[in-house]
């Protein structure tokens, strides 16, 4: 059964607050008598308790996919189509209800099994995905895990650490930038642009390079 | 900036962009430079301009903190992150327009060697080829052999020496006056004949070598290459600068930890360097003093390469911090210019003399204070114990304690003894590993307290001086009870 927008748009909202951010139940507030809540409690994919909402097995899954399709969508809409970073939420919020079972799987290997969305939060991995990561060769890698002579373009840099993040920006690792794997032991060594540098494993692993062969 | 900032990427909708136009409304004040960038520093948490603005104008400060906050809640990353990304896509776009690349030329003969040097294969094999040449026969050999030979024996030895004997004689006949100037331990005949004669034909090969290896591009590549190993003593490749400058001057090379990132990583560098490290002057001491025993010295060098690991190793795991992270930039490789090298050479053998010499002055001073004083006497004598527990005889004890105010000063004296026999092979190993490890010399251990504070400099001084005695002890007795003959 087809979940109408506002019901995916409710489980979203409640996928990423309990079970991404684990910032316990959610208060109902003005949602109170929406059809949308009654829909979900109808179809079992969500349990009232003491005027507090709280997934169920069901709900909880379909949530889980609802995330990992706009996080899809933006990455879509960034890496493909090129829409700007200040849109890509608003537009995937609507492309997100478009995308069925299966699509979701073929988007996904077109960006080459992404892990985190354009604003640097997780996507979660989906069957496809599973099944990819036994087969060797990804689209999408980080520097560590990639060979000798490989080139390609960094896709994104993923990194909770700020002073890492300074040192790799100050090395003009940027999204974008065109990278050449020069030597992989005993360190990294990497050429931007004109320049070479060496990095240890740690920093190499933050930089997702989109390979291009 | 503002062209950084192209409406058709964002305009007046970005967030960044409105936040950046309402904190240039807001300042009201000249910094001298455009308020536009003060409004960019600030949202890239410049802890500088932060403090001036709060400074100069603390009303307005307190309303931009609080857009800033406001516009770091629009966005995932740090905001000098989103900055940097538009810059770049700005550089892209102007540099897209305006350069053309010419077609790539077949790798150059450097860049090839460019390559090989960073080859985990070549690299130790290089290592030693540039230690050998550079250290050993170029230092070790010329400078603190042939060049030494001449400045010591003939210019001193034959004329400066005996004409400011001499001259002592004549003008200053009290015997305690003219000790503290021409005695055996006089300024001019020893201070300034160590400072002349000694350290300065080595630190200046030294100082050659050190610039050729560092204008060709080598020391990033070493510094990558041993990265991993350094890792595992709680230091990344980039100490290897402060390390390869403590063969040619520990002093110097302590106050360059300061590049350091961490303080851990400083703190574990200058106990290294304080322990392990020999410096220039010691190492052509050390060299005479074994030469004819090739299995001594290498005894000295495996045990050095021991204790600079264990130690290394046992300090990483016991000092507190996060782990290092290790990056560098890779110069292309460059044929050294001559005028360069020795530019570089004349400006930093002038700063070494400039701080070096007064302490040579001085430890003449102080050795004479102390043997007047009969200070030393006694010092001697208090060491003449964990001396002779390190299998040596008590008259050992006199280079030990010189050895802190030069630590050469110490390898000469046991030279002194090597010549008048007074020193078995196994004996002149236990003696050259125990004071290459000893304290630093008294320069070394004034920069240390100063770099590292009193505290620890102070504890890194007392740990070297037990540790050394320690590893002299164990040596000693593994050449003993084993029968080991050198």
């Amino acid at each position: 059964m087809k979940l109408n927008d506002r019901a995916e748009e409710i489980l979203e909202t409640l996928w990423v607050h309990t079970k991404e951010k684990k910032e316990g139940h959610v208060d109902l507030g003005v949602s109170r008598g929406e059809p949308a809540i009654d829909e979900l409690l109808n179809s079992g994919y969500i349990r009232m308790v003491n005027e507090r909402v709280t997934f169920t097995e069901k709900g909880s899954k379909e949530g889980e996919k609802i995330v990992r399709r706009h996080r899809l969508a933006e990455r879509l809409f960034a890496d493909i189509l090129d829409v700007k970073k200040k849109d890509v939420h608003a537009v995937s919020c609507q492309f997100e209800h478009l995308l069925h079972e299966g699509i979701e799987d073929n988007i996904c290997v077109l960006l080459g099994h992404p892990k985190f969305c354009p604003h640097g939060t997780p996507i979660p991995p989906g069957e496809c995905c599973r099944k990819f990561e036994k087969k060797a060769g990804k689209i999408v890698s980080p520097l560590s895990a990639l060979e000798k002579k490989d080139k390609g373009k960094i896709a994104y840099i993923h990194t909770k650490d700020p002073k890492k993040l300074q040192k790799l920006l100050a090395m003009g690792a940027l999204p974008g930038m065109s990278i050449t794997i020069i030597q992989k032991f005993p360190s990294y060594v990497f050429q931007i642009g004109h320049s070479q540098f060496a990095v240890d494993k740690e920093m190499a692993e933050d930089i997702y390079v989109r390979i291009e062969r | 900036m503002r062209q950084g900032m192209d409406k058709r990427f964002g305009g007046y909708c970005d967030p960044l962009e409105i936040a950046l136009e309402q904190i240039e409304g807001l300042l009201s004040r000249d910094y001298g430079i455009s308020k536009e960038a003060i409004a960019l520093l600030l949202m890239q948490d410049d802890s500088e301009i932060n403090d001036l603005v709060k400074k100069r104008e603390p009303e307005a400060f307190e309303k931009i903190s609080g857009l800033i906050i406001k516009t770091k809640e629009s966005y995932n990353q740090p905001l000098s992150y989103i900055i940097n990304l538009r810059r770049q896509e700005e550089a892209n776009r102007i540099v897209s327009r305006a350069v053309t690349l010419p077609e790539k030329q077949r790798p150059r003969f450097l860049e090839k060697l460019g390559l090989i040097l960073m080859n985990p294969f070549f690299g130790g094999p290089i290592l030693l080829f540039v230690l050998y040449f550079g250290l050993y026969e170029f230092v070790g050999k010329f400078g603190a052999g042939v060049l030494v030979n001449f400045l010591e024996n003939v210019v001193f030895g034959k004329f400066i020496n005996p004409f400011m004997i001499k001259l002592f004689d004549r003008i200053l006949p009290w015997r305690v006056i003219h000790e503290l100037f021409a005695g055996e331990y006089g300024i001019f005949t020893l201070g300034i004949r160590y400072a002349v004669a000694i350290i300065f034909p080595i630190v200046a090969t030294f100082f050659i070598a050190f610039s050729i290896i560092e204008d060709t591009g080598y020391l990033p590549r070493l510094a990558l290459l041993i990265d991993r190993l350094f890792k595992k003593i709680g230091l990344t490749g980039r100490a290897v600068i402060p390390m390869v400058l403590g063969f040619g001057c520990a002093t110097m090379a302590t106050m360059v930890t300061r590049t350091l990132p961490t303080k851990r990583e400083r703190v574990i560098a200058t106990l290294l360097l304080a322990l392990a490290v020999p410096c220039s002057a010691q190492l052509g001491v050390i060299f005479a003093l074994l030469e004819g025993h090739p299995k001594g010295l290498a005894v000295w060098i495996l045990v050095l390469i021991a204790v600079f690991l264990f130690t290394g190793f046992l300090a990483s795991r016991i000092l507190p911090g996060e782990r290092p992270t290790f990056y560098m930039e890779v110069p292309p490789l460059r044929l050294p210019q001559l005028s360069n090298i020795l530019i570089k050479t004349y400006t930093r053998v002038k700063w070494y003399f400039l701080e070096i010499f007064p302490m040579f002055i001085l430890a003449s001073i102080m050795i004479w204070v102390g043997q007047i004083t009969r200070l030393f006497d006694l010092l001697v004598w208090l060491l003449s114990y964990p001396v002779r527990l390190i299998g040596l005889p008590d008259k050992a004890a006199v280079p030990f304690l010189f050895g802190f105010f030069r630590r050469d000063y110490g390898a000469a004296g046991l030279y002194d003894m090597k010549k008048a026999g007074l020193l078995n092979g196994a004996q002149l190993v236990v003696a050259t590993v125990t004071l290459t490890l000893f304290l630093p010399c008294i320069a070394q251990f004034l920069i240390t307290i100063k770099e590292r504070g009193i505290k620890t400099g102070i504890a890194i001084s007392l740990f070297v001086f037990l540790f050394s005695f320690s590893i002299g002890f164990l040596v000693n007795w593994m050449l003993v009870s084993f029968g080991i003959s050198i």
